[in-house]
């Protein structure tokens, strides 16, 4: 039932209304609203209760193993929460003076040092919203960077087929046009195809390493030697950054731009889609460009630097200085972790991947890339099972919901027919992938005595599954009150 | 080790299960020379102890002054429920519904968000959220040029009146497209957009004109006049409002009668704390005829398998993990726990608590208004209507006020205007929500006083 349609004219949470007061002599009467908004009515002890139903409609992380691939569904620590939550994180206004706000300033402060000791960069912004506004500015700092040397022909970004649809996207939002580069038989790069396809056109090239493919690229000095020698830059997609943590460092491979997913990596919470946050670090010739503001020291205190300090900036990407609430977060999960703390994300992230996999595959399932290391994530790919059972990747993650396991990522990457991209990360115990494991071996036989069983999952969620096309066609995507 | 659940005894059967002697083994696909060493600048690890203390102690560095200041971004009560409710795991630790029937809770809640912010628009839909205000006027700069298909122009008329930040991030983000933003000047008498500096444009091929509601001064436009020349001059139009005003305010779905094509702005106020700027969300609704062009998540209700009733996302062929170069936006993860907390805030508070809540905080405006320009040498800037914000002018440096304020008083006195206007002088944006009692107020007027009268 939807909160509208347990409305009672005059009722409300009355203890959340400010006093009475009707006048509003000092506003014109034309200006004034005159319907009344479709909001609903109903006590406080409703709102709760409806909502906290609502919340128990969802699959998470605190409730379920959530091994969406590239997504880092992690444990995200309660403290983190707890004490960014503090009155005096949560009161402080943006616009407040320096004055108030060392503290606050201080943990941003360590955090770009901390992420650009952990990334090998030269200069960190904290200020993208999200991994893909990371990308935009990563990418307008590269636009910026050529034609600052009147360097103005390159007008084409390389993206390889792999790569997550905000890559592309956030190319042509900076004005470039995008070629992608085709992955070789193992996985890597197809480095015949990246020398092609390089030259003065060639403003830089974006990539996730390891790829989405779920395998580190062993080429990777040589495809940046070969974008390099063409004049271009190379962005790194900090997607899969949980992989090599404390372990390779993106500045060390070559990159000249990273964005970081604080909500990935740093264990700051999904939110059912964001918010995240997306810093982005240079190397010493892109941090002119770096988007504002950024927390620098001034006389022994922590100040905002803007345009005035960065006179080349490509500007603001939001109108304070980013997702400060989840910054902070990542900032205490960061001092948590420690030094020592990082590499540990990497291993056992990898160690869970490669262990799931082997497990996997020794149930009856086909790896993508079997010849290959996984890395922290990997991908199973069920063409064999479609041709000969008629069952699909969706069917294999639908019946899944029905065994109290969230599903993999489906259908990414698209070069991989019937994939599913599975991502245990690190905070998993051993008996819960052997659960998972259990599990999907129950479906593979499911799957062979009966097809259709698993064309009809999930049984045992709120709903079966959705008519997308009705959702499309008949488009509802606003309440309307029942007329008369 | 901190939140990593292996004993020795699972990592020695898991690494045999693999065929491994140790976990550094699996990382030898990696050249050697890649390796990097131990990370130096970060410090080592804490506890969960040791952490409490140091942030309470950094919290206790930044207090809590009373606050003035608006420009953005605004101080209203949240009830206790609001985010009580947000972080239960089932919220907090979720992430995008791409699962629908392991995501009702979330889709649901977010049918409901895009019904209400489309009610309280008056408009036909709205998304499921943008980054923030700003950040989502940049988007309906890009949706209105590809919205607008008779324009070849790319020209936007932007207000001057409008928050100069949003400018500056609008600029930052179209900047790369061929979009050329044109300033429209503003009344200096009465703060409002000049409505005769729009003549110049008339006839002339203009992508959208942006209106503003409350602008930047806290005064209200003249919206019916500014989307009747949209209307008239067959250029879209683009509401930036804030969202509690609106409780109070005709809704830009009604402005001119046919109303704007595209609403967007900061969904902060709506149960959202100020937290040094973030995370916010940003909102965004359109007429039914621009829905395809809309970027952003968008949550449709449909039908499961038996009929029953569920919800889903919809219209992805819009969106970068589908059309990927051709996408109508790159954003992919967006606010979605921010929209749940306005959710709540906007079923707590109903039509009637909003509307109060929008009116204590006109009411105290207006007191802090009285009580301010009642000091010899503080004037009001403009002669004009206003919300719940007003630029005021002071016989003083504002900077130099400010920080006094801020460090003797505890007070933020206001925004310093005068650093993107200075032709206003030395000038305040200050704003009083319903947070502010009258002692507040009283003290504020006080300070402010002595700081300029003595």
């Amino acid at each position: 039932m939807l909160i509208f349609e347990q409305s009672h004219r005059g009722r409300g949470a009355n203890a959340q209304f400010p006093a009475d007061n009707d006048d509003i002599s000092s506003l014109p009467a034309g200006a004034l609203r005159s319907s009344k908004p479709n909001l609903p009515e109903v006590s406080e002890m409703q709102v709760v209760r409806h909502f906290t139903r609502l919340s128990q409609k969802n699959f998470s992380i605190d409730t379920h193993f959530y091994p969406l691939g590239s997504c880092t569904m992690k444990y995200n620590p309660r403290a983190c929460n707890t004490l960014a939550s503090l009155p005096e994180f949560t009161g402080r206004h943006p616009l407040g003076p320096s004055l108030h706000g060392q503290g606050f300033l201080s943990c941003m402060y360590e955090l770009q040092g901390m992420l650009k000791d952990v990334t090998g960069m030269q200069a960190v912004s904290l200020s993208p919203a999200a991994g893909a506004q990371g990308e935009f500015a990563g990418v307008a700092m590269i636009k910026a960077y050529h034609d600052d040397r009147n360097d103005t022909a390159r007008s084409e970004i390389l993206v390889p087929d792999a790569a997550h649809g905000t890559n592309p996207a956030s190319a042509v939002m900076c004005g470039y046009k995008v070629k992608e580069i085709p992955t070789g038989k193992n996985g890597d790069v197809d480095i015949e195809a990246l020398k092609e396809a390089v030259g003065p056109q060639t403003a830089g090239i974006m990539l996730t390493n390891p790829s989405t493919l779920g395998v580190f690229d062993r080429k990777i000095k040589e495809i940046a030697g070969i974008v390099h020698d063409a004049g271009g830059l190379l962005y790194y997609d900090g997607a899969n950054l949980n992989a090599i943590l404390g372990k390779v460092r993106p500045g060390d491979m070559g990159f000249d731009v990273i964005h970081m997913n604080l909500h990935k990596t740093f264990s700051t919470p999904h939110g059912g889609g964001g918010p995240g946050a997306g810093p982005v670090g240079v190397s010493k010739r892109l941090k002119p460009y770096l988007p504002v503001p950024i927390v620098g020291k001034k006389e022994g205190q922590y100040v905002l630097l803007d345009e005035n300090d960065y006179p080349q900036s490509i500007g603001r990407m939001s109108a304070f200085a980013g997702n400060a609430g989840v910054l902070l977060r990542a900032y205490i999960y960061a001092r948590m972790l420690g030094r020592e703390g990082m590499p540990r994300v990497a291993e056992f992230a990898t160690l869970n991947a490669n262990y799931l996999l082997k497990r996997l595959m020794d149930v009856g399932y086909t790896a993508a890339y079997p010849e290959r290391r996984a890395t922290h994530e990997f991908i199973l790919t069920l063409k064999k099972q479609a041709k000969e059972l008629n069952v699909t990747a969706m069917d294999v993650a639908k019946r899944l919901l029905d065994y109290d396991f969230h599903a993999p990522t489906t259908y990414f990457p698209l070069l991989i027919p019937e994939c599913l991209l599975i991502e245990p990360t690190e905070t998993e115990a051993k008996e819960t992938l052997d659960d998972f494991v259990e599990t999907m071996a129950v479906i593979l036989k499911e799957a062979e005595a009966d097809s259709s069983l698993l064309k009809g999952a999930p049984y045992t969620l709120p709903v079966k599954r959705l008519d997308d096309v009705k959702a499309v066609k008949q488009l509802d995507v606003v309440w309307k009150r029942a007329e008369g | 080790m901190p939140f990593i659940p292996h004993s020795e005894h699972d990592i020695s059967r898991m690494l045999s299960t693999i065929g491994v002697d140790t976990i550094d083994d699996l990382f030898d696909e990696i050249p050697d020379n890649l390796r990097c060493g131990e990370l130096e600048q970060i410090p080592t690890g804490m506890n969960e102890m040791e952490v409490s203390r140091l942030l309470r102690d950094k919290a206790a560095q930044d207090g809590l002054p009373l606050c003035f200041l608006g420009a953005g971004a605004y101080e209203h009560h949240i009830p206790a429920a609001v985010w009580e409710i947000t972080t239960r795991g089932e919220f907090y630790s979720a992430y995008t519904p791409y699962q629908a029937e392991a995501s009702q809770g979330t889709l649901q809640l977010l049918y409901e968000y895009q019904s209400m912010m489309a009610s309280l628009m008056g408009m036909d839909v709205s998304n499921a959220s943008l980054y923030d205000g700003a950040s989502a006027l940049a988007e309906a700069v890009l949706m209105a040029v590809r919205a607008n298909r008779k324009s070849k122009s790319r020209k936007i008329l932007m207000p001057l009146s409008i928050n100069p930040v949003y400018r500056s991030v609008t600029q930052a983000i179209v900047q790369n497209q061929n979009i050329e933003l044109v300033d429209v000047p503003f009344d200096a008498a009465t703060g409002q957009t000049d409505l005769t500096a729009l003549e110049q444009y008339a006839g002339e091929d203009i992508a959208a004109i942006v209106i503003p509601q409350p602008n930047f001064f806290g005064v209200l436009e003249n919206v019916d006049a500014l989307t009747t020349w949209a209307i008239e001059n067959k250029t879209l139009s683009i509401a930036v409002v804030n969202p509690m005003a609106m409780a109070l305010l005709k809704p830009p779905g009604e402005w001119a009668d046919s109303g704007v094509d595209i609403v967007c702005g900061e969904g902060q106020p709506l149960g959202v704390p100020l937290a040094s700027g973030g995370p916010y969300f940003g909102f965004m609704c359109c007429k039914q005829q621009h829905v395809r062009q809309m970027p952003g998540r968008i949550i449709g209700r449909t039908t499961d398998l038996d009929g029953k009733e569920g919800f889903t996302l919809t219209l992805q062929a819009r969106e970068q993990h589908i059309r990927r170069s051709k996408a109508t936006s790159n954003i992919c993860t967006n606010q979605g726990l921010l929209v749940t907390a306005a959710t709540i805030y906007m079923s707590l508070l109903g039509p009637e608590g909003l509307k109060k809540v929008a009116l204590n905080s006109h009411k105290n405006t207006q007191l802090l208004i009285n009580r301010l320009t009642a000091i010899n040498s503080v004037e009001l800037a403009f002669a004009s209507a206003t919300f719940h914000e007003c630029v005021i002018t002071v016989e003083a440096d504002a900077k130099q006020l400010i920080e006094t304020l801020a460090e003797k008083s505890h007070i933020l006195a206001g925004f310093d205007v005068s650093v993107s206007y200075p032709e206003l002088g030395n000038a305040l944006l200050v704003c009083a929500t319903e947070t502010r009692t009258e002692k507040d107020i009283e003290q504020f007027a006080n300070v402010l006083n002595s700081y300029l009268n003595s």
